[in-house]
């Protein structure tokens, strides 16, 4: 490694950050912001849950209720869970296919940096006359076109972060379609590099459509286009339409790369090679194309004709065929081989379990003539935060858990790491359970009030989401307690480890390849 | 060093691909929106209303056996002081029948006023087979100070119409066309015709 001294030379201190082009620097600037904008998000929804603590209004005024709301959500989904992916994806994949680095390490830092100036503009949107946005993260007209600036600073946050997001999803479709190292085929590569590049390219097709009607937005709001605007006669519900179909490749693009993480850790902990490799490639690549076809699933409710009916709940059902293609190969994958119950593995297994069951309800949901008495209801935010928090922010934390020896060159406190999971797992239960029966009760979501007989689960609701983000706290500790110290890691970390990010010394060195590697 | 040099080379080369991707995806986004117009049109969805003329009404055969009661409403906006209502609140009519109604209209301001009825119909998936034949909603209304109008609506309901559908109704949105006006009365006001671009164009009272 006498090349890679060379390249060490770089400025110290904050101008490290703001200059750097280096994978694992970005990849943990993009981890630091994510876990951030988490923490950031997770007490928006404990002002939520306090509301919510009885019925009645308490805590909050009805407005900055739905402000809260909105933000919570644009927080989570644009501000945490992607950035974090894409910080894994930083950090991982030029280990995982043995390049020396991302493709495009310019494009890189501009596309963090992006993201800090796009979440200080989110988050002063709250403190601008009038509020910030509050008629949900879907920013649906007619509201959107009625807010006031703090929703022109929310739009123009999304741009960036949209724009990031593209940026980002360049680098990495490059990174692994260029710099692999000889002998990595696309089909022996790691299946976190193959659930990256599909997501990547979901992202290059559907957040141009998002740029798009939130453009359309901003000029409807000041341009004197009427593309939304019934008084010209424009329509909402094309929103509608423009909005979902970015939106439902939205959710794949948050849970493609958290099924990769999945396919990394299961095999790891279970001592079997994954179960169907080229299946699970094929199942996720299919799962990527129906999103494009799906997404009149999110407005059954707006008018549409019974066919179309019809057609998207088919073919929404279709999805639950490659989803379940990938959770059997999973559960095969464990059959029969030498498990043990390390941190990472019970994320990996957790994040599967809870996914499957916000599968099972996206299932109900799919269904047109019951959809009608579940929409916008509690049941919709438990199933989605069965999916996203099972999905994707379990992955994160067994990812996080997974590689954080690699990264730091120490192993994480296991125990620390059990209590982490094990109360987040029921905190998160408790939380969002009892949201099902809400909801098929008939609990309007995004709504500061509620009716009497709906008080005692909106309770174990709200102290089980004290508990999850109590539960947090946890982390924080253990992943900065492992990066200042304690056992050594060993190159390979795991007994079970496979790829070429284990054959690299723990923690790696500032460029991962200077030579590349031979892949058998 | 000349391998790093193809490689380096070949990013950029795809990178750029990949952003024309992007921008022509920007440009779907916007695609999207005449083609949900154009599927509108099309099929009748989303109360956009039909139009036709009294020659193709003549022709077609009257459908004595069912009838479909019609309903009326409509409402002003607060950008445009006026008062408006259906003269004739429920009409029932055979599929085919031509009709006549009345709506009543009076500027409560001491202002020249001039606006535009925006049209719809519900259910929205019938909305292809109502079709006017005249409509004070095909073009602009302007009223003086105080001034009073009966405006009449020709329509026929098509006998093609879903024979699951015994109720239509048919609401009218009046806007101001002044936007500066509108807002002085604390509304908000329709497109300028022509105004911008291609939605405002066709859309109020076709």
């Amino acid at each position: 490694m006498a090349t890679a001294h060379h390249d060490e030379h770089h400025p110290s201190g904050i101008m490290r950050w703001l200059t750097t082009t280096n994978h694992k620097d970005i990849g943990t600037l993009y981890l630091v912001f994510a876990f951030t904008m988490a923490l950031v998000g997770g007490l928006m929804s404990l002002v939520i849950r306090s509301e919510l603590w009885q019925p009645g209004l308490q805590v909050t005024d009805p407005h900055f209720f739905n402000q809260m709301a909105t933000v919570h959500a644009l927080v989570m989904i644009f501000g945490f869970v992607m950035p974090a992916f894409t910080g894994l994806a930083n950090w991982m994949v030029p280990m995982m296919i043995g390049a020396p680095d991302m493709a495009l390490p310019r494009l890189n830092n501009w596309s963090f940096w992006i993201l800090p100036f796009a979440a200080t503009l989110l988050m002063l949107s709250l403190f601008m006359p009038g509020g910030g946005p509050s008629g949900g993260w879907t920013i649906y007209p007619p509201l959107s076109v009625q807010g006031g600036i703090g929703t022109d600073f929310a739009l123009l946050s999304i741009h960036m972060l949209g724009m990031s997001s593209i940026l980002g999803s360049i680098n990495i479709i490059a990174t692994i379609l260029n710099m692999r190292a000889p002998g990595m085929t696309l089909m022996k590569m790691p299946m976190f590099c193959w659930g990256w590049l599909i997501t990547a390219f979901l992202l290059i097709a559907s957040m141009p459509v998002l740029a798009g009607a939130v453009t359309m937005l901003i000029t409807d709001r000041h341009f004197g286009t009427h593309f939304f605007d019934a008084a010209g006669g424009g329509d909402p519900v094309l929103f509608q339409h423009v909005f979902w179909f970015f939106g439902h490749p939205e959710v794949y693009i948050l849970v493609l790369p958290a099924f990769g993480v999945f396919s990394q850790i299961i095999p790891t902990f279970a001592r079997k090679p994954l179960f169907g490799y080229v299946s699970m490639v094929y199942a996720t690549a299919t799962i990527a194309f129906l999103s494009f076809i799906v997404w009149a699933h999110h407005m059954y409710t707006v008018g549409m004709p019974m066919g179309g009916e019809l057609f998207f709940m088919y073919a929404t059902m279709l999805i639950a065929v490659p989803t379940g293609v990938k959770i059997f190969n999973w559960v095969s994958t464990m059959w029969r081989g030498s498990m043990t119950f390390e941190t990472p593995m019970l994320w990996a297994i957790g994040g599967v379990f809870i996914f499957a069951i916000g599968g099972f309800s996206g299932l109900m949901l799919a269904i047109t003539p019951a959809d009608f008495q579940y929409h916008d209801t509690y049941f919709v935010v438990a199933h989605f935060h069965y999916v996203i928090i099972g999905g994707s922010v379990f992955a994160l934390f067994g990812a996080v858990t997974y590689w954080l020896p690699k990264w730091t060159g120490h192993m994480y406190n296991e125990t620390l790491g059990k209590w982490h999971f094990w109360l987040t797992m029921i905190g998160f239960n408790l939380t969002f359970f009892p949201q099902h029966f809400l909801g098929l009760a008939g609990m309007p979501r995004r709504i500061p009030d509620y009716a009497l007989q709906f008080t005692e689960f909106n309770q174990w609701s709200t102290v089980g989401a004290f508990l999850t983000i109590g539960a947090q706290l946890i982390f924080f500790y253990y992943a900065i307690q492992s990066m200042k110290g304690g056992v050594k890691a060993t190159d390979k970390v795991w007994e079970g480890s496979e790829g070429l990010e284990w054959t690299l010394p723990s923690p790696p060195p500032y460029h991962s390849f200077t030579v590349a590697p031979k892949v058998k | 060093m000349k391998r790093n040099q193809d490689k380096a080379r070949a990013n950029r080369r795809l990178a750029v691909k990949l952003g024309i991707a992007t921008v022509a995806m920007f440009g779907f986004g916007y695609a999207l929106a005449p083609m949900y117009d154009l599927m509108c049109q099309a099929f009748g969805f989303n109360g956009k209303t039909g139009r036709t003329d009294a020659q193709t009404v003549a022709a077609a055969t009257v459908d004595v056996s069912r009838t479909v009661t019609v309903e009326f409403t409509g409402l002003a906006t607060t950008g445009l002081p006026w008062e408006f209502k259906p003269l004739t609140k429920k009409l029932a009519v055979h599929p085919g029948e031509t009709h006549e109604v009345k709506y009543w209209v009076r500027n409560t301001t001491s202002e020249t006023i001039t606006g535009q009825a925006v049209p719809s119909v519900a259910p929205g998936l019938i909305a292809g087979h109502f079709k006017k034949i005249e409509c004070f909603c095909f073009s602009q209304q302007t009223l003086k100070p105080g001034e009073v109008r009966e405006m009449p609506v020709r329509f026929v309901v098509e006998p093609g119409i879903d024979p699951k559908i015994q109720t239509v109704t048919l609401s009218y949105t009046f806007f101001n066309t002044d936007k500066t006006q509108a807002a002085r009365f604390g509304g908000e006001a329709l497109a300028q015709s022509g105004h911008d671009h291609a939605h405002a164009a066709h859309a109020p009272g076709s």
